[in-house]
């Protein structure tokens, strides 16, 4: 399978994220241009992590206006896989093409450490090899992570199963202690209606290898991996 | 020219977390008579543009395609020129 | 514009320095070339005062690629890669505001990186501020972590460490120094020098405005109540520009046709291009009316004084300017040629066609003043080695003086703070904020990792400014060494009082004696590094303060070590000598206020010795954690390594002939806390006594939760950890 990367004007995770991909999981990868106007074939594409634009005016605002994210939003009208991490979420988010908005973190500090998340529904491209109510320690690093979304919303996102990871402790227990940013139901990843466009604040490529102090990022790339070859069977 | 100023702000139902640390800070400082305390932005914008009804639907249509974001915030203007 | 006398010292110069310059040209200075002359020789640009001084420091060294001269240091480490450093203080700016100054100062130190054309890897930084509980400090310390956080995070350089103090003394002079550390490909080193006539200048970045015009001079003369006025030399910095900025700048580094860059620091174009000149031994002509302006009506005198950030100046070979400002382009960032290389040895500053300043390159760097000043031991030396108190008959509970000394706010965890700092991004960093005694992060393709830290416990300095900086450098070399790592060389920043005030100066001269001797023995060369004067309000000085930042190699990263004690039954030794010494400790500052005694002592080559002992010992894999003893001693130490481990330990010293605050308290030198797995005890012992260093088994990791030290101590890790962690913000 093919994976491809999005580098925006002041993307700082879009390295990281290859690695991760290309020398631990081992899949191949494309590094892809924000200005580009076209956009190839690929199997999912990853938003990354980082500072787009500065997050100047609201993180992700001034991102989704980039050549390539008209490409990414017919590609992911048909039916592509998406995942949108940390500031990847945020562009997901302003683009429309998951619902709900983020806010400043409610300690209006930016927070950078090592968190639980409860996995909430495993039946998605990108949560099938994770048992539900496992716990993953995956880190957190963001000064927007305080993701609000009203009323209707919330029940539309309960309903459909489109929350998939909300923060916990260690045990799995839903707290507001456990909660680092005052987001909505303790709510760390969720995905649209139609389950191919995942948005998580926690950044799984940076839990890929147990010298950085968690492997439990390899799961969602493994997940994603069993999707895409089952779907070519 | 037209010069606009938008005003941004959180809605109202929504919790404004640097608006209540600047509060609880003004408290600290023996301010303590103060009600409620929301921060906002002001965009200020010079456009160059000679009929006032062009200029307020330019600014408007700005203001939904990128100033503002109407899942968390209102906003209100004033254009003079 | 007439110069009169009252311009010329608004500009920070003597008339003694007026008539050199005079001298230089054969005329008057007109009121640009004034304002050049007068950025480029002021103390922070010239280093006028400590010149001389630092020419006696180390600097040269058999992995050494560059030494100071250029923009940042250069270490091989093999492999064909070489690690790039400096360390800079931003202090004047962070005083009046605090978030953009040290936004700026972070901003300033990578752009000393990328200018070599490395990619910066790391950042640290070593802050100091006035007394915790004072409002003031709670604002400044805000504001700079704030700042640092904002610029750093959004740049996409992970902080990975840092020193917070502490001290009444920067009440008004808070510190903030930062330090930042890059990677390159040896081939590609980029040095900061102009050559080959007609060759094209380029600017690149930022717009130029009116930020922090006279910077520079700003920043060499005191700070006074009136500094709040100077508001207008603050710089603001645009992190998302740096960002692109570094992106661009590396691709053009591996051009062949790149002939040097540097950044726009202190002083802005006036710098870059006379130094860049001088290096190249050429002369260079800028024409202003091409530099992007913020807003068109900069008189040239403003535009050579500017110090708007994230600028680069570029030279490259004729006929690839379009080839250079492509990359510029690309990212959104403004480059354009401004001018060329001269056969002549002059700087010409041009606004079309008229002549706005002409000045010998030369002249505004390598003949700006050096001053010898006087030096005179200060007075209160002689008074302070008296300590008032008798620790030997005190009815302390020694439970809570512990727990006192790890929630003062010098020891007490730094987490609120470093948990703003993205310390992850790269996905790089072996060893995260407050896991080890050095930062630690992995060379790629490689079984490489580069330690880092970055210390300076001023107190010692204050009370003796030779001892006190040499144990600087040997507490920095210790803390890479603890985690595994061979130290290869140090960048060092120099943050003191007034140097034209003779007891500053004599401070300033026995710390740079201290750094050397330390430096040479521990083979250490300073590749880099910065000095800081000035750094008093209304005349009340800084205790003296030279930070040292310092680089180690992991050859094999299956060896690194933290400092959390591991399992139950991991026998404790303390490697060094505890002596009866209780002078300028925090003990002495915490419990009873005051700040007196001796310094340690420290003997440089048992320092060595213990050091490479400690190095070998992780080489073969005997040792489960290693943490030195610093602020706080022996008792501070354990407890560190109990709660990181989440485990307790338990003591036995005996009868070692100290009193008992000098055994728990002491801050002695040259001492690390190991501990070792059973299965390894026999070996470990065996390669102790070989080399014959001074150690003691002190005791066992347990697993009760307890620290007990002898009779002296019995505390639950549980309160320790609250108290070592109730530092509120």
């Amino acid at each position: 399978m093919k994976y491809a990367v999005v580098t925006f004007p002041g993307s700082n995770c879009d390295w990281d994220t290859y690695y991760a991909v290309k020398d631990v999981m081992k899949e191949e990868v494309d590094m892809l241009w924000h200005g580009d106007n076209e956009l190839g074939k690929y199997d999912c594409i990853i938003l990354p992590g980082g500072f787009s634009y500065g997050d100047y005016l609201r993180a992700g605002a001034i991102a989704k206006f980039s050549p390539l994210m008209k490409e990414i939003i017919n590609y992911a009208n048909a039916g592509g896989l998406i995942i949108g991490i940390c500031n990847g979420f945020q562009i997901l988010l302003e683009t429309n093409l998951l619902p709900g908005a983020m806010l400043q973190n409610k300690n209006v500090h930016f927070i950078c450490k090592q968190v639980y998340v409860k996995l909430n529904n495993s039946n998605t491209p990108f949560t099938n090899a994770i048992n539900k109510n496992d716990v993953l320690n995956i880190p957190i690093a963001h000064m927007d992570g305080n993701y609000y979304c009203d009323i209707k919303t919330y029940k539309e996102l309960e309903e459909n199963g489109q929350i998939l990871f909300k923060y916990s402790d260690s045990n799995g227990n839903i707290s507001d202690n456990a909660n680092p940013n005052g987001s909505l139901a303790n709510i760390a990843g969720i995905c649209n209606a139609k389950k191919n466009v995942f948005g998580l604040m926690p950044h799984p490529e940076r839990a890929v290898e147990k010298i950085l102090g968690s492997e439990d990022g390899k799961k969602i790339f493994l997940s994603i991996r069993n999707h895409i070859l089952q779907s070519k069977n | 020219m037209f010069k606009a100023k938008v005003y941004i702000t959180l809605k109202d139902s929504i919790l404004d977390p640097q608006g209540t640390a600047v509060k609880k800070a003004l408290e600290s400082l023996e301010y303590k008579n103060i009600d409620e305390l929301r921060i906002g932005k002001m965009v200020y914008i010079k456009i160059n543009e000679t009929d006032r009804q062009k200029a307020e639907a330019q600014l408007k249509n700005m203001c939904e395609k990128l100033l503002y974001n109407s899942v968390i915030e209102n906003y209100t203007y004033e254009l003079e020129g | 514009m007439e110069i009169t006398k009252e311009i010329i010292l608004k500009h920070n110069l003597t008339m003694d320095e007026y008539e050199k310059i005079k001298k230089i040209l054969s005329r008057e200075p007109n009121i640009t070339e004034l304002g050049m002359f007068s950025v480029l020789w002021s103390e922070h640009c010239s280093y006028k005062s400590s010149k001389p001084l630092l020419k006696e420091l180390p600097t040269a060294g058999v992995h050494i690629l560059q030494g100071p001269g250029e923009n940042a240091g250069v270490i091989d480490i093999g492999d064909g890669l070489a690690i790039v450093m400096k360390v800079e203080s931003h202090n004047h700016p962070s005083a009046i505001e605090p978030y953009q100054g040290a936004a700026t100062g972070v901003g300033g130190i990578i752009r000393d990186i990328i200018t070599m054309g490395a990619r910066p890897i790391a950042l640290l930084n070593s802050l100091r501020f006035g007394s915790f509980d004072n409002t003031r400090t709670k604002y400044l310390l805000n504001g700079v972590v704030g700042g640092i956080a904002g610029y750093g995070n959004c740049v996409g350089v992970p902080t990975v460490g840092g020193e917070i103090y502490f001290d009444d003394c920067y009440n008004d002079n808070p510190l903030v120094n930062v330090m930042c550390v890059g990677i390159l490909e040896t081939k590609h080193l980029v040095k900061a020098i102009a050559e080959g006539v007609g060759n094209p200048v380029i600017y690149a970045g930022s717009t130029t405005g009116r930020d922090g015009l006279g910077g520079a001079a700003f920043a060499s003369k005191e700070l006074s109540d009136k500094s709040h006025e100077d508001r207008p030399a603050v710089q603001v910095g645009d992190p998302f520009l740096e960002k692109l900025l570094i992106e661009a700048c590396l691709e053009i580094s591996s051009k062949d046709y790149l002939i040097g860059m540097q950044d726009m620091g202190a002083a802005g174009l006036t710098s870059s291009s006379s130094e860049m000149a001088s290096r190249g031994n050429c002369g260079m002509t800028i024409d202003l009316s091409l530099v992007p302006q913020r807003d068109n009506n900069l008189t040239p005198y403003e535009m050579m004084l500017s110090e708007s950030q994230e600028r680069m100046l570029i030279v490259v070979k004729a006929g690839s300017e379009k080839n250079a400002i492509n990359i510029f382009h690309k990212w959104n960032l403004n480059a354009t040629v401004i001018g060329k290389i001269d056969s002549n040895s002059f700087l010409t500053v041009k606004h079309k066609d008229n002549i706005v300043a002409k000045v010998p390159t030369k002249a505004l760097t390598d003949d700006a003043p050096v001053y010898k000043r006087p030096s005179e031991k200060p007075n209160y030396i002689n008074n302070i080695h008296n300590i008032p108190v008798d620790i030997t008959h005190t009815n302390e509970n020694y439970n809570d003086v512990l727990l006192r000394l790890i929630s003062s706010p010098t020891i007490a965890s730094k987490r609120p703070i470093y948990e703003q700092y993205d310390f992850m991004v790269g996905t790089n960093t072996l060893i995260a904020p407050g896991e080890g005694d050095a930062a630690l992060i992995r060379i790629r393709n490689t079984n490489k990792a580069i330690a880092i830290s970055i210390d300076c416990n001023s107190r010692y300095c204050y009370i003796d400014p030779y001892i006190g900086s040499q144990i600087a450098v040997a507490e920095a070399t210790r803390n890479v060494v603890c985690v595994g790592a061979i130290p290869l060389a140090i960048t060092d920043g120099l943050n003191f009082g007034n140097p034209e005030n003779k007891e500053i100066f004599w401070q300033i001269e026995q710390s740079i004696k201290g750094i050397k001797e330390a430096c040479e023995k521990l083979n250490t060369p300073v590749v880099s590094g910065n000095v800081s004067l000035y750094n008093d309000t209304n005349s009340i000085p800084i205790h003296p303060t030279p930070i040292i930042g310092v680089i180690g190699l992991v050859g094999d990263i299956n060896h690194i070590t933290t400092l959390s004690f591991k399992n139950k039954d991991d026998v404790i030794f303390l490697l060094g000598d505890s002596l009866e010494e209780i002078g300028a400790s925090e003990y002495l500052k915490t419990q009873h206020h005051i700040i007196a005694g001796q310094c340690p002592k420290i003997d440089l080559k048992l320092e060595k010795e213990i050091q490479d002992t400690c190095l070998s010992l992780i080489s073969r894999g005997l040792i489960e954690s290693a943490h030195d003893v610093s602020e706080g001693g022996l008792a501070v130490t354990l407890s560190e390594s109990c709660i990181k481990g989440n485990i307790g330990a338990s003591i036995i010293i005996g009868e070692t002939g100290l009193s008992n605050i000098a055994q728990l308290f002491g801050e002695s030198q040259s001492r690390i806390v190991i501990s070792v797995a059973p299965h390894n005890l026999y070996e470990a012992i065996t390669y102790l006594e070989y080399k014959e260093i001074p150690y003691q088994q002190i005791g066992m990791v347990t697993s009760d939760n307890y620290l007990k030290i002898d009779k002296l101590i019995n505390i639950s890790i549980d309160n320790l950890k609250k108290a070592w962690e109730s530092l509120k913000l």
